[in-house]
């Protein structure tokens, strides 16, 4: 099988590899993927609270190269976007951009859970702090 | 001399025509084209004595008899035609197969279609190195068993069997042994006699021949193996395989058999050096890296490593400059990992991880260092991109984190 251009680009130039402290408030982290099943995507997302935009996103994937695309791929998409753009991300455009054969469709539906995963973790992680927040201001 | 790429190191999957048996086979499009049926001219005597050539050539380098040697497509109708001919002809005597889980799918396949159609096939298993224990074929033994099939050696892992101590069973129980040798022959040394195997698949395309071409040798004495043909027509082949025979094919799978027997010990020592040296090479730069398949008992020209942390197809993709095989699934059709890496008791993430290296004729030690330092090279960059590797260096145990799989 041979692969389209832009896989190989994003495999032989991986954009944004690399990894956030995952107890940083303002990083959302998605792991997704199992090692048995030959794919483990990690994606992260830095916030900018002030803004609510995603500042910068970094991925690592165990993976074949349209695994590997798709998750560099996704954190070039990520960069800029609010949460809710980040969210309506579809795995059906990593698709489209990367001409992605019919057997590395699940490549693209992981990198679409990564970051559904990320931004969950992230909204989690400031629910959880406002929760405390809210609770010390109570027993305040 | 200069390196020229891509490399070939997946010689497991087929091999190049040795320009040789190229040379022989020419005359046999053209100017000798004859039909080695035609009894009553120069053309089919000039052409049914190359096949007799071919014949004797092929013999001579299993130990067989030249009239033993039934001329096939290939190597998946040898094996076809050994397991359905058996069990058809020896339907009346028994209903029973033995053969094993890491088969090719040519001989696993055959016999899940007789289990369907009635037959009982007992599968046995394999140890983590990837070799059948004969004492489990005894044990397997029914009244019922007509026919034992066990590869020579792996495709995959490169595994040679116990196929003398399999067929001295055979022979002590009185039932036939089926060998698919198309990785051993022309590889290693192989003998009919000495082994007590009755029926042996082989074929050109992976012993320097050309592809389209194959063997069955079928034994014709003690005991004298009987077969239900598949194809019916002309009666070629002692009725066993009708069909005009593919002369210029045949000549070449002849002349391959001769080079190869001839060659044998000097090429087999020089495949054994390199292998080492690419196994060593490897192993010495990288950490975490697990042969798969046997020590010793493997093929002289097959590697088959799983890198840690790493996923097969993606290094595929890294070492684009050199033509290898993976047992990820993602380089299968199936998107399953290498049954066989499984049935040796891999776990998905080891098959997922393997790379098979099959080092031929043509490949010299400076193919070698070059893909040593690409295969290290390689690893190391989807190393540092792995978020398995990141949790391995943190001191994470991958076997106890709750995966969310898709």
């Amino acid at each position: 099988m041979a692969y389209s251009n832009k896989v190989l680009d994003h495999y032989n130039n991986p954009r944004n590899v690399g990894s956030f402290d995952r107890d940083d408030p303002v990083v959302g982290t998605g792991v997704v993927g199992a090692p048995e099943c030959g794919d483990v995507m990690k994606l992260q997302i830095k916030v900018n609270k002030a803004t609510g935009l995603i500042e910068e996103a970094r991925f690592k994937t165990f993976g074949c190269g349209s695994a590997i695309a798709s998750s560099s791929l996704a954190t070039v998409w990520l960069k800029g976007k609010s949460l809710d753009q980040a969210l309506e991300i579809k795995n059906t455009s990593i698709v489209e951009e990367l001409a992605l054969p019919p057997v590395k469709v699940h490549c693209s539906v992981l990198a679409e859970d990564a970051i559904k995963a990320a931004v969950r973790d992230y909204q989690q992680k400031q629910g959880s702090c406002e929760a405390e927040t809210t609770a010390v201001a109570v027993t305040a | 001399m200069a390196l020229s790429l891509p490399v070939y190191m997946d010689n497991n999957s087929t091999t190049p025509c040795d320009p040789r048996v190229v040379e022989a086979m020419l005359p046999y499009f053209t100017e000798k084209f004859g039909n080695a049926a035609s009894r009553n001219h120069a053309f089919g005597w000039q052409a049914e004595e190359a096949v007799e050539n071919a014949r004797e050539q092929v013999a001579e380098l299993i130990g067989a008899s030249p009239k033993e040697i039934i001329f096939t497509s290939g190597a998946t109708e040898s094996n076809n035609l050994a397991i359905k001919g058996v069990a058809s002809m020896y339907r009346k005597k028994g209903n029973h197969i033995i053969t094993c889980v890491t088969e090719h799918k040519a001989v696993i396949d055959p016999c899940k279609r007789l289990e369907r159609d009635g037959w009982n096939v007992t599968w046995l298993p394999v140890d983590s190195e990837g070799r059948v224990d004969p004492q489990e074929v005894r044990d397997a033994i029914t009244d019922q068993t007509i026919l034992v099939s066990i590869m020579v050696a792996n495709n995959e892992v490169g595994t040679i069997q116990p196929i003398a101590e399999i067929g001295a069973i055979c022979k002590e129980k009185g039932f036939l042994f089926h060998t698919d040798a198309v990785q051993a022959a022309g590889k290693i040394p192989l003998d009919v006699q000495k082994m007590g195997i009755d029926l042996l698949s082989l074929s050109g395309h992976k012993m320097y021949g050309p592809k389209g071409v194959g063997a069955l040798y079928v034994r014709r004495k003690d005991p004298r193996v009987r077969l239900d043909a598949i194809q019916d027509g002309g009666g070629h082949e002692r009725g066993m395989r009708s069909g005009t025979l593919a002369v210029p094919l045949i000549v070449g799978l002849g002349a391959a058999a001769e080079i190869a027997r001839k060659e044998m010990p000097e090429e087999n020592a020089r495949l054994t050096r390199l292998r080492e040296r690419l196994r060593q090479g490897i192993m010495g730069q990288l950490d975490h890296v697990e042969v798969n398949g046997h020590s010793t008992e493997r093929l002289p020209g097959n590697m088959n490593l799983s890198f840690g942390f790493v996923e097969g197809e993606g290094l595929m993709m890294g070492i684009k400059d050199i033509a290898v095989s993976s047992g990820s699934a993602c380089t299968s059709a199936s998107l399953e990992p290498s049954y066989v890496l499984k049935a040796l008791g891999a776990d998905d993430e080891r098959a997922h991880s393997s790379i098979r290296f099959g080092i031929g004729r043509f490949n010299t030690d400076e193919e070698i260092d070059f893909v040593i330092r690409d295969v290290v090279r390689a690893v190391n960059h989807l190393r540092e991109m792995s978020p398995l590797y990141e949790m391995h260096r943190a001191g994470i145990d991958l076997k106890t984190v709750q995966w969310v799989g898709h």
